[in-house]
C-alpha cells in the first residue's frame, strides 16, 4: 500500500433511506436461549444440582444419624409441615424477627437522621458503630436475659442490636454519597429538615439503604436462630431454633435438617422475592443500579 | 423598572474566588457572566443561588438580601444528574412545584405539562431520567426552572457538557423560550460565542481572583444575522480583553 498521503478527494454524498423502508430486522432467540435468560430458572437448575449432590453423598455415606439423605429430609419436612408443628414454630420466629427488625430500622433511621443533621451526631454514630458493630449480638444475650427475662423481650433486644448498626452504617454512608448537585436541587426547592431527608436523601441513597436492609435481615435471622437455640433449654415456647434443638435431643436428625431447610427456604424467599421485587421497582427502574 | 436588582460585592475567602465584583441585573435581562476558568463565575452564581454567603458585600434580590437557597432563584446545573432519578420527567417538574409550595395537585401537573411542552418533550413526559439523552435532561431542567417562574433563572454552564451540535440547538431553543416568556436569566459560560449568542448583556471577569473587567452589551439578535462582521468584531474584542493579561507574562518569560 502507498503511503497515506493526504490527497484531495472528491466530496461524496449519501442518500439516507427512510427508516420505514428497511423495516425491522429481528432474529428470534432459540428456546434454550430464552429459558437461559430467566434468572429464576438458572437458579432453580443450580438448586437441583445441589440437591442431587446432597442425595448422592448421603447415600454413599450411608449414615442417616450423621447426614440424612435429601429425600429423608424432605419426608421429615413434609411430616412436620403436615402436623402443623413446623409452620407454627416458623411463624413464632418470624413474628419475633419482624418486631425486632422493624424496631432496629426505626432506631437506625433516627440515629442516621441525627447524624446527618449535626456534626456531634455524626461523631456519635461513628463512635457507637465502631464500638458495637463488632460485638456479636449473641454475646449480649446473657445480659438481656437479666434485663428483660426469658422470652420475647430479650430476643427482640438482641435482634435490634444486630440490625441497628449494619443499617445505620450503610444508610449513613449512602447519605454521604448523595451527589452534591442533587442536594443543591433539593435546597433550591426550599426543602429542609425531615422533608429534605425524606424527599431527597432517602431515595437518592436508596441503593446503600437497601444493602443495609439486606445485611440487617441476614444478621437478624442468624441472631434469632442462635438465641432460640440457647433459650430452648429452659423455655418451651421456642421458634425454629427450638424446633432444631428439640429434634437434635431426640436424635430426629432428618427433622433437624428439615428445620435448617426451613430457615434456608425463608431466606431464599425473602432475598429472591421480596428484596428482588423492591430492587426492581426502585433502584433498577431508576437506573441507579444495573 | 426596578424588577430584579442584584448587587453583588466582594468575596474575600481564604481562597479569594472573586474580589469586589458588582453588577446589576434588570428584569428580562439575559445576563452573562463570562470569563476563563478560575474567575469565580460559578462561585458567583452559587452565591446568588444562596449556597454560600459573601464575606464582604451583599447580594440583593428585589431589595431583600439573599441568605439561603430558595425557589425564587431556580438553578440549572451543568451536571446531567440534577434530575431526581426516581421520578419521571413530569414528576420531576411537578415535585419541584409541590415541594416549594408554589402549586399543588392538578394545577401543578397542568403547569408541568405546559413547561414540558415548551421544551418539546411531551413525548417523553413519562420517561425516567436515565432513559433520556444529556440534551433532553438539560431541557427538563430548564423546563423545571421555568415552570417555577422564579424571579431569576440561574444557569451554570448548562450546555457545557453537550456536544457542539446539540449545544447549538439548545442555545436556539433557549432564545426562543425567552422570546415567549421574557424571563430573567443569569447565565455562566466560558465560551465567547455562546455568550455573544445568548446574552443581552455580558459581564467579563478576569481570573485569580475574579474581578470585573467590563460590562458590554451584546448585539441585537437581528443584527447578528445581517451583520456577521460586527459579530466577529465583538467576539474578537472580548477575546483580546480576556486574554490580554495572559499573553503578556508569557512573552516576558520567553
Amino acid at each position: 500500500m502507498a503511503d497515506p498521503v493526504s490527497v484531495v478527494r472528491p466530496e461524496r454524498y449519501g442518500q439516507p433511506v427512510e427508516p420505514a423502508a428497511f423495516g425491522i430486522v429481528e432474529k428470534p432467540l432459540s428456546a434454550w436461549e430464552r429459558l437461559g435468560n430467566v434468572g429464576a430458572l438458572r437458579k432453580l437448575a443450580l438448586l437441583v444440582v445441589l440437591a442431587l449432590a446432597w442425595e448422592g453423598y448421603a447415600r454413599w455415606l450411608g449414615n442417616p444419624l450423621l447426614f440424612p439423605t435429601f429425600s429423608a429430609t424432605l419426608a421429615a419436612f413434609a411430616e412436620a409441615v403436615a402436623s402443623g408443628d413446623l409452620p407454627g414454630k416458623a411463624w413464632t420466629s418470624i413474628k419475633v424477627l419482624l418486631a425486632g427488625y422493624a424496631a432496629g430500622i426505626l432506631c437506625a433511621g433516627t440515629l442516621t437522621v441525627v447524624a446527618i443533621s449535626t456534626r456531634i451526631g455524626t461523631d456519635l454514630l461513628e463512635l457507637l458503630t465502631s464500638m458495637f458493630n463488632p460485638l456479636p449480638a449473641i454475646a449480649l444475650l446473657p445480659l438481656a436475659l437479666i434485663w428483660f427475662g426469658l422470652g420475647y423481650g430479650s430476643i427482640v433486644f438482641v435482634i435490634i442490636h444486630s440490625v441497628l448498626w449494619a443499617v445505620a452504617l450503610n444508610t449513613h454512608s449512602g447519605f454521604l454519597a448523595v451527589s452534591n448537585t442533587l442536594r443543591m436541587v433539593g435546597r433550591n426547592y426550599g426543602l429542609s429538615g425531615l422533608r429534605y431527608v425524606g424527599a431527597i436523601l432517602i431515595p437518592a441513597a436508596f441503593p446503600s439503604i437497601l444493602t443495609g436492609l439486606k445485611i440487617g435481615w441476614a444478621f437478624a435471622w442468624r441472631t434469632l436462630i442462635a438465641a432460640e437455640l440457647v433459650f430452648g433449654v429452659s423455655s418451651g415456647s421456642g421458634g425454629l431454633g427450638w424446633f432444631i434443638y428439640e429434634n437434635k435431643n431426640q436424635l430426629e436428625i432428618p427433622a433437624v435438617f428439615a428445620g435448617l431447610l426451613t430457615v434456608i427456604i425463608i431466606g431464599l424467599v425473602v432475598e429472591n422475592v421480596i428484596f428482588r421485587t423492591v430492587e426492581a421497582r426502585t433502584v433498577r427502574r431508576w437506573g441507579m443500579q444495573s | 423598572m426596578r424588577g430584579v436588582t442584584l448587587q453583588y460585592k466582594t468575596r474575600d475567602h481564604l481562597v479569594t474566588a472573586t474580589y469586589r465584583v458588582d453588577f446589576q441585573v434588570f428584569r428580562s435581562d439575559r445576563f452573562i457572566l463570562l470569563g476563563p476558568s478560575g474567575c469565580g463565575k460559578s462561585t458567583l452564581l452559587k452565591a446568588v443561588g444562596g449556597y454560600m454567603s459573601p464575606v464582604e458585600g451583599e447580594i440583593r434580590l428585589k431589595g431583600g438580601i439573599v441568605t439561603k437557597p430558595g425557589p425564587d432563584r431556580m438553578m440549572v446545573f451543568q451536571e446531567f444528574d440534577q434530575l431526581l432519578p426516581w421520578k419521571t420527567v413530569t414528576e420531576n417538574v411537578v415535585f419541584a412545584l409541590v415541594a416549594s409550595g408554589r402549586l399543588a395537585g392538578a394545577a401543578a401537573v397542568e403547569k408541568a405539562r405546559e413547561a414540558i411542552a415548551k421544551v418539546n418533550l411531551t413525548k417523553f413526559a413519562d420517561n425516567l431520567p436515565h432513559t433520556l439523552s444529556g440534551g433532553m435532561k438539560q431541557r427538563v431542567a430548564i423546563a423545571r426552572g421555568m415552570a417555577m417562574e422564579p424571579d431569576i433563572l440561574l444557569m451554570d454552564e448548562p450546555f457545557a457538557a453537550l456536544d457542539a451540535l446539540t449545544r447549538r440547538k439548545m442555545q436556539d431553543e433557549l432564545l426562543q423560550l425567552w422570546d415567549d416568556t421574557r424571563f430573567t436569566v443569569l447565565f455562566v459560560t466560558h465560551s465567547i460565542p455562546e455568550a455573544v449568542r445568548i446574552g443581552s448583556r455580558i459581564l467579563l471577569l478576569s481570573p485569580h481572583p475574579g474581578q470585573v473587567k467590563a460590562e458590554l452589551n451584546s448585539l441585537p439578535r437581528d443584527r447578528m444575522e445581517s451583520d456577521p462582521g460586527a459579530l466577529q468584531a465583538l467576539e474578537k474584542k472580548i477575546h483580546s480583553m480576556l486574554f490580554a493579561d495572559i499573553v503578556e507574562p508569557e512573552v516576558q518569560h520567553g
